[in-house]
């Protein structure tokens, strides 16, 4: 039983893990938290579920095909809730925003993919590898997109924009660096991980539109724990956040679980709102 | 000499308030008469749809107050609905206690509201738009799994019935009109705090809450009222929600419902009662038209919502707001009446003096202010000058309580000042402007002035909620002693004009009535003349002057040299956080260093 709540846990830890890393590659290109992060991780599976079991396509077609689908919400996240009001003084507006088209995409996917939770196919027909697909793909998943997107931003020239626009956006636009472009890239690159955080867990969370609201809760928690754009912190407080959620289950109860996790997570925000490893707030006056 | 503040002021401006009180009750009026005779246009199917409406405006009502007025994202109210509803069931089912009537059972839910209402909505004092938005989120997804798990009291995936109320409320109309009753009295309560301070005070701290901290309005005992109003509404509504629907699952209760809630307030308009209203039936309404339409619904929500956001930020409340469409005088000048802040400032109390004693502050390794001494003391105006960056705002920041001070002390009278208890800065009379002025932009200018007198009201959060006859002579006071502010600056004829459409140098004058509403012992302006005309920084000047006159400290931060020599009685010159000299501007005008580093020779 160990074994199965420790692969669980950092098996769904991973896939909290890459929404937070979704959260924060919008974040550190925009300031803007997005509730599409959560949508993109259910369209990632529904998508798939959508390609390769209904229609029949091969799994690579369908993989990249979900990895589009992401990367199109992503850059229509920019274009139509954050690009608008981004220059607004309104704090509130980016919120209000992108929730709407949050629901915008999951009612949508409700309407036309069905309220029921569907199977997602198995993606390799291969014999158990040590254990699971289920469980080893979210993982694998995890670790290409930290290790890619620490290469990209430590030994690429745009990775070095994307950090430049992160760190003072006034002082690399003044640089004649093109903001609007890397912002966009950001927002597809956000939408890829998030949709290919969905694929990946696609098994274990199955093609279900309820999937968008609770990623987009569960996804948030390592980003408010690991701290606003700290993608490192985000994978340890994913994993944590996945082994204790599976381990409440199986010792005392899926509702115990939930209740703990939100529990910590506001006593968490409470003490440190800008997160356990995050930076202090800006001048008011 | 008291002469009465009425009879100095022209009275156009009373005559406009009470024909636009009267214009704006009018679509109270005529909803509450539709809604009485409603049984005699429609059949029982509209009766259940009324119904409805109703029930969802018991609930956006309080809400309204939270998300319209405060300005808190709370997407995850359905929470409250579903706990009122269970709370309401289970106690007249009598599956815990024994059975109770379903009119305790609504009370005793309306206690649990409020205190979940309370749970939910702390969180906002620490939290800021979309960390307290995702809060209520989670906190409605809990809520409903805890409904579905805890089998034995709310029969989880089964359900349990909605209470039933005795006659005469238990036929369809019977209910519709328990219902609307429940909501008129909603919507009056509501309606009281909106058009009382503590309605100002909310829209202040949603648009410019560091003027509502140097107003000394105390942001959790405010929101802490408006929270449990808003979650005992709530609950109210989920009690009479679960009596409409008979019988109640955790299906019920979709976060679809909450963003129903929260887009009505929205497409309303922030700010406004009847915009949320309207918002409401619409929202309840619209899908009946078109039976098709119902899948779509909360599509079409999300849709509007995105539309609202984009385009019309202010929601139905701004389309419906023709006399803010009215084009004002281009060519009007501000003239202060100096002769008015007698009556308005009375004789102020002898506060002492405001000392300053060795102040030092850094930010990381740099050094905002090193050591400063500076006293200011009650009838003088003290200038406080120095290039950008030599601390002259953040001395200010400091005496105003949003910064701490490292070393040594502020003093008023001897006492060292509560460090960062900016709130409590305007208790002892010690009043501010901003650089930018800090304005609720959708808010006349009387209520933005009005917003200064805050502290001064004596009736309570729940007296407003009833318009007891203590906040009906708070109200009266603070909308004549505000004119009087208003006239006294010169911008009496602005007073019913939406603050953001003045132009800059009116704001700025705006700021300083609104700071004298607090009958300031010290007057701390950050930068008043800039981007004033030299006609205007006169007639700031000679107001300024006269302000000190009555027998207010002022401090005057400042970049215009002539300004602070001609008005000042003493000046300090700064200089990378250091005194760089100080004495009267006689003894600046020629002090040598002075004239080489900053004045120029």
């Amino acid at each position: 039983m160990v074994e199965s709540i420790v692969l669980s846990g950092v098996a769904i830890g991973c896939i909290y893990a890459l929404i937070g890393i979704t959260y924060n590659v919008m974040f550190s290109a925009s300031r803007v938290f997005s509730f599409t992060a959560g949508t993109l991780g259910m369209l990632g599976g529904v998508v798939g579920s959508l390609f390769i079991a209904r229609m029949g396509l091969p799994v690579a077609v369908g993989f990249l095909l979900a990895l589009a689908g992401g990367a199109i919400l992503g850059v229509v996240t920019e274009i139509v809730a954050v690009r608008p009001v981004l220059k607004s003084l309104d704090q509130h507006l980016y919120v209000l925003s992108t929730l709407a088209l949050a629901l915008i995409v999951q009612q949508f996917t409700a309407i036309e993919w069905g309220t029921d939770a569907r199977p997602f196919p198995r993606l390799f027909d291969l014999a158990r590898v040590a254990f699971d697909q289920r469980f080893w793909l979210p993982m694998l998943a995890c670790a290409a997109v930290i290790v890619g997107l620490e290469l990209l931003y430590r030994h690429t020239l745009v990775g070095h924009a994307f950090l430049a626009i992160a760190e003072d956006n006034f002082a690399a636009r003044a640089l004649g660096l093109p903001e609007r472009s890397l912002r966009m890239t950001s927002y597809a690159l956000a939408g890829v991980i998030g949709a290919l955080a969905g694929f990946a867990g696609g098994e274990m969370l199955l093609a279900f539109f309820g999937n968008a609201p609770m990623l987009t809760f569960y996804g948030f928690v390592p980003v408010a724990l690991g701290g606003m754009g700290n993608n490192r912190g985000a994978l340890v407080a994913g994993l944590l956040l996945g082994l204790f959620q599976q381990a409440a289950n199986f010792l005392v109860g899926g509702i115990f679980a939930s209740v703990a996790v939100f529990t910590v997570f506001i006593l968490v925000l409470l003490a440190r709102p800008e997160g356990l490893a995050g930076a202090a707030l800006p001048r008011r006056v | 000499m008291q002469t009465p503040a009425a009879q100095l002021l022209p009275s156009r401006a009373n005559a406009l308030g009470s024909t636009s009180m009267i214009g704006a009750a009018l679509p109270f009026l005529v909803l509450l008469v539709l809604g009485v005779t409603l049984p005699l246009f429609g059949g029982g199917y509209w009766g259940v749809i009324a119904t409805r409406a109703c029930v969802y405006w018991v609930l956006v009502s309080g809400l309204n107050l939270v998300v319209g007025f405060a300005g808190q994202i709370a997407i995850g109210w359905v929470a409250l609905l579903t706990l009122g509803a269970y709370t309401t069931s289970v106690l007249v089912a009598g599956n815990v206690t024994p059975a109770l009537s379903p009119y305790l059972a609504l009370a005793i839910a309306a206690v649990v509201g409020a205190i979940f209402g309370l749970i939910i909505g702390l969180p906002a004092l620490r939290l800021r738009t979309f960390y307290f938005a995702i809060t209520t989120l989670g906190f409605a997804t809990i809520v409903t799994q805890v409904a579905l798990a805890w089998q034995s009291v709310t029969g989880g995936g089964v359900g349990v019935a909605g209470p039933i109320f005795p006659k005469p409320f238990s036929s369809l109309w019977g209910l519709y009109y328990f219902c609307f009753g429940l909501a008129a009295i909603c919507t009056w309560m509501t309606a009281n705090i909106a058009a009382s301070r503590f309605g100002r005070a909310l829209t202040a701290i949603r648009d410019a809450e560091v003027a509502a901290e140097a107003s000394g309005i105390s942001k959790p005992a405010l929101l802490t009222a408006v929270f449990l109003f808003s979650g005992a509404v709530a609950a109210v509504a989920g009690g009479l929600f679960a009596t409409l629907q008979s019988y109640i699952t955790p299906d019920a209760f979709t976060l679809d419902l909450s963003i129903l809630f929260f887009i009505a307030i929205l497409i309303g308009g922030r700010g406004s009662i009847l915009g949320p209203l309207l918002g409401t039936i619409l929202l309840t309404v619209l899908p009946e038209f078109a039976a098709p339409l119902v899948a779509w619904s909360t599509f079409l929500y999300a849709v509007l919502l995105l539309v609202i956001v984009l385009a019309i930020p202010g929601g139905i409340a701004e389309i419906l707001d023709f006399k803010n469409r009215r084009p004002l005088e281009s060519d009007r000048a501000i003239i202060p009446r100096p002769d008015l802040l007698e009556p308005l400032l009375g004789t102020p109390p002898d506060a002492g003096v405001l000392t300053l004693e060795q102040v030092a502050l850094s930010f990381g390794g740099v050094q905002a202010i090193g050591g400063l001494d500076l006293e200011i003391r009650p009838g003088q105006v003290h200038g406080l000058i120095g290039p950008n960056g030599s601390g002259k705002t953040t001395t200010l920041n400091v005496i105003s309580g949003y910064y701490a001070q490292q070393h040594g002390a502020v003093r008023l009278n001897g006492v060292p000042l509560p460090v960062l208890a900016r709130h409590r800065r305007a208790h002892m009379r010690i009043a501010r402007t901003f650089q930018t002025p800090r304005i609720v932009g959708s808010a006349s200018v009387l209520a933005n002035v009005m917003i200064g007198g805050t502290i001064d009201g004596e009736g309570t959060f729940v007296e407003s909620l009833l318009s007891l006859p203590r906040h009906r002579r708070d109200e009266a006071m603070l909308r004549d002693t505000a004119m009087l502010a208003l006239a006294a600056v010169g911008l009496e004829r602005l007073a019913p004009v939406r603050a953001d459409r003045l132009q800059h140098s009116e704001l700025r004058f705006t700021e300083i009535a609104r700071a004298l509403m607090l009958r300031p012992a010290f007057l701390l302006l950050d930068e008043p003349a800039a981007g004033l005309s030299a006609d205007e920084i006169g007639r700031l000047g000679a107001l300024v002057l006269a302000i000190a006159r009555a027998g207010t400290g002022v401090l005057l931060v400042e970049h215009h040299a002539d300004l602070i020599f001609d008005i000042c009685h003493h000046v300090t010159v700064l200089n990378l956080g250091k005194m760089l000299a100080a004495g009267t501007p006689a003894e600046i005008r020629s002090h040598r260093e002075v004239v080489n580093a900053y004045l120029g020779g």
